[in-house]
């Protein structure tokens, strides 16, 4: 009797530290401070509300999940020193930055170490580098602007399309996919303009627009530029439809634009005013643990760990080597995995596909108008 | 059929030309507004306010700030004003001017930039790096001149501004007030002995100056949108509007105003968006090259 309650305390025990040094190890680094404050807290809260619902079950294969988080302070170059050190300690997968400088900057480090690197960031360029450890959370604008053109195409059915765009490689990169994608679809782009970030006065880009007279005029600016050419759309009554990305509808935009956002549409990869129920459930616990209602970099830090369960699970072992080629080529079903919220796919560039939204903005509100099917 | 759509294009064409001569005038008028308070400065005490643009910028989260604490926009654009007077004018002047003008005309300029970057920087920290929206004093929609609809918000802006350069001309050429302050620019040691308090009237220029960006400030910031950076391009351009009309006219720096702006929108519609700016930057070098005292100014010689 003595000796087996001995047995049982010591196994008790083995399994404890053994489980103890089994955590699986995450590493994040993020925008906590700095002007990307907002994206990176939203993305940690999304990752520490993963990993504490994972744990509660369990975990993943029985393993615990513990994270780290590090500050970029919104600086390419911090960045670089903090992944380099959060490298060192050998995670199983790298999660961020945010910000696609300082994904560029970081990208090369984890994949010379060989990690798996889960990030943010937006920009095209990101994933056409040959890097086969970065994975996104988002959409690439290579999968979002096949998405606004056909919308401007199909639905909004214009002929002749305006293009307005920012002259910095966020701009020009979406210029380059969307008017590709909507000469091949049969749609005219009767002008193709480029403005300055930071610019203040639209008068004449929005005169040129007026005199092409086009059916749909498809705005790309940063989100301060956006309000001022709503603004001035507006002064100069401009009536064809206007179709954009987050960056034409976002809060931001609706409050600085007020009146003049209403009836701009934009297309969105993630929001958390989607009509999914699961991603409405996901609101709720996020906004019951963080008393705010998160912004999409919630819902991608989330998706972040999720990614990393459903990869993990699908391979049936924690293998940080066998882990990027695991997740090259997934499909990922919300089925079968909830916390992946809805069905994705991942190619061999780490980019990925998935529903999307159409958003108008009505009397100064985002409203989810319509769900855009995967591309493929 | 074909003929019809060429004539309606070339009507959209007419349209589109007034259109932008509008936009540019509106815009042209606050440039001259600030361009002005420029001339009267330099005019006044050889000051070269290379903080202009700034000052254009500063108002605006003045009134914010009034608004921020429960004013109605009214009075927040009143008090915006007021305060604008007493910061950008008088202490502007205490502070920073008559220190630094004992050493000379180049310090001042030197002092002036200093003070732009301090001002930039006291928004950022103490306001926000990010735009902020502020309301218009004139409302949106439109109205039909000539057959062409018009912006309101255009045309108000062009009015106001267009006012506010009537009193003051009327002001300086129509009043005691305004032959003393001439005669105080003109020649001070010779007003002094007339009876001129020279002092008082350059003060008096100063707070003409805060009142007039102010004002600007007002007309400008619904477009462009209250931001911590929105006056490095004001300046600039007022600046060049200064020359260009003739840095000692006041009259010229109201054309120099509107023909910049003018220019402007007219060089993005038609030469180029990525060198619109470059633009008036070559204006400006014609002007110095062929009629350096300005289109309309006087020639003067001063050692500098």
């Amino acid at each position: 009797m003595k000796s087996t309650l001995l047995v049982g305390a010591l196994l008790t025990a083995i399994t404890t530290t053994g489980a103890l040094a089994q955590t699986i190890k995450l590493a994040d680094v993020a925008e906590l401070s700095g002007g990307g404050a907002t994206v990176g807290t939203n993305w940690k809260n999304g990752i520490d509300l993963a990993v504490e619902e994972i744990n509660a079950k369990g975990g993943i294969l029985g393993r615990k999940l513990e994270v780290t988080h590090a500050d970029s302070q919104s600086n390419p170059g911090v960045a670089r020193a903090q992944v380099q050190k959060a490298l060192d300690a050998e995670p199983y997968v790298l999660l961020g930055p945010g910000y696609s400088g300082s994904v560029k900057v970081t990208a090369p480090l984890a994949a010379e170490a060989g990690i798996t690197q889960i990030m943010g960031g937006e920009a095209a360029e990101l994933t056409q580098a040959g890097n086969k450890f970065l994975f996104r959370t988002s959409f690439g604008q290579q999968s979002s602007m096949p998405k606004v053109a056909k919308y401007i195409h199909d639905d909004m059915k214009a002929k002749s399309v305006a293009v307005v765009w920012v002259n910095n490689d966020f701009g020009r990169g979406g210029r380059d996919v969307v008017i590709k994608e909507l000469e091949r679809l049969g749609s005219k782009v009767v002008a193709d303009l480029s403005t300055e970030a930071g610019q203040a006065d639209f008068a004449a880009d929005v005169g040129k627009i007026k005199a092409a007279n086009p059916d749909a005029v498809f705005v790309y600016l940063n989100e301060e530029e956006s309000a001022r050419i709503l603004k001035e759309l507006k002064r100069q009554s401009v009536a064809a439809p206007l179709m954009g990305e987050t960056t034409l509808i976002g809060q931001k935009v609706i409050e600085l634009a007020g009146d003049a956002a209403n009836g701009a549409r934009g297309h969105v990869g993630l929001t958390t005013d989607a009509p999914v129920d699961l991603i409405k459930g996901f609101r709720d616990r996020f906004s019951k643990k963080y008393n705010y209602v998160p912004d999409h970099n919630g819902l991608k830090g989330y998706l972040a760990v999720y990614m990393v369960k459903a990869t993990t699970e699908k391979m049936g072992k924690v293998d940080p080597k066998a882990f990027a080629d695991t997740l090259h080529g997934l499909t990922i079903k919300a089925s079968e995995e909830p916390g992946i919220l809805m069905d994705v796919s991942f190619d061999q560039n780490g980019d990925i596909d998935r529903q999307s939204f159409l958003v108008e903005v009505v009397e100064g509100k985002q409203v989810v108008k319509q769900v855009l099917p995967k591309l493929k | 059929m074909i003929e019809r759509g060429e004539r309606a294009a070339r009507e959209r064409k007419m349209s589109n030309l007034f259109d932008l001569l509008v936009a540019g005038l509106a815009t042209g008028a606050i440039y001259a507004l600030v361009a002005v308070g420029f001339t009267l400065l330099w005019q006044t005490s050889q000051t070269i306010n290379f903080a202009q643009g700034e000052f254009v910028m500063l108002p605006a989260f003045l009134m914010l700030a009034a608004m921020h604490v429960g004013a109605p926009f009214w009075l927040a654009s009143i008090l915006g004003i007021l305060l604008s007077m007493i910061l950008l004018g008088l202490a502007f002047k205490m502070l920073l001017v008559d220190p630094m003008m004992r050493h000379g005309v180049l310090p001042l300029a030197i002092a002036t930039m200093a003070l732009a970057i301090g001002m930039k920087e006291a928004v950022k920290q103490f306001f926000s790096a990010e735009a902020s929206p502020f309301p218009s004093i004139v409302p949106t929609g439109d109205i039909s001149v000539l057959g062409h609809a018009v912006s309101l918000q255009s045309l108000g802006v062009l009015v106001v501004a267009i006012l506010a350069v009537l009193c003051l001309t009327t002001l300086l050429n129509r009043t005691s007030l305004g032959h003393q302050m001439q005669a105080a620019a003109q020649n001070p040691t010779v007003a002094r002995i007339i009876g001129v308090p020279v002092e008082r009237m350059i003060l008096l220029t100063f707070l003409i100056n805060a009142f007039l960006v102010a004002l600007a400030s007002l007309l400008i910031t619904p477009i462009y949108l209250a931001k911590f950076s929105s006056g490095e391009v004001l300046g600039q351009a007022a600046f060049i509007a200064a020359i260009v009309g003739g840095f000692n006219q006041v009259r010229g720096a109201i054309i120099g105003g509107l023909l910049i702006g003018v220019l402007d929108n007219l060089a993005a519609a038609y030469v180029s968006t990525q060198y619109r700016a470059a633009v008036p930057m070559i204006f400006l070098i014609a002007v110095i090259l062929f009629r350096p005292q300005g289109l309309l100014g006087r020639a003067e010689e001063r050692t500098v």
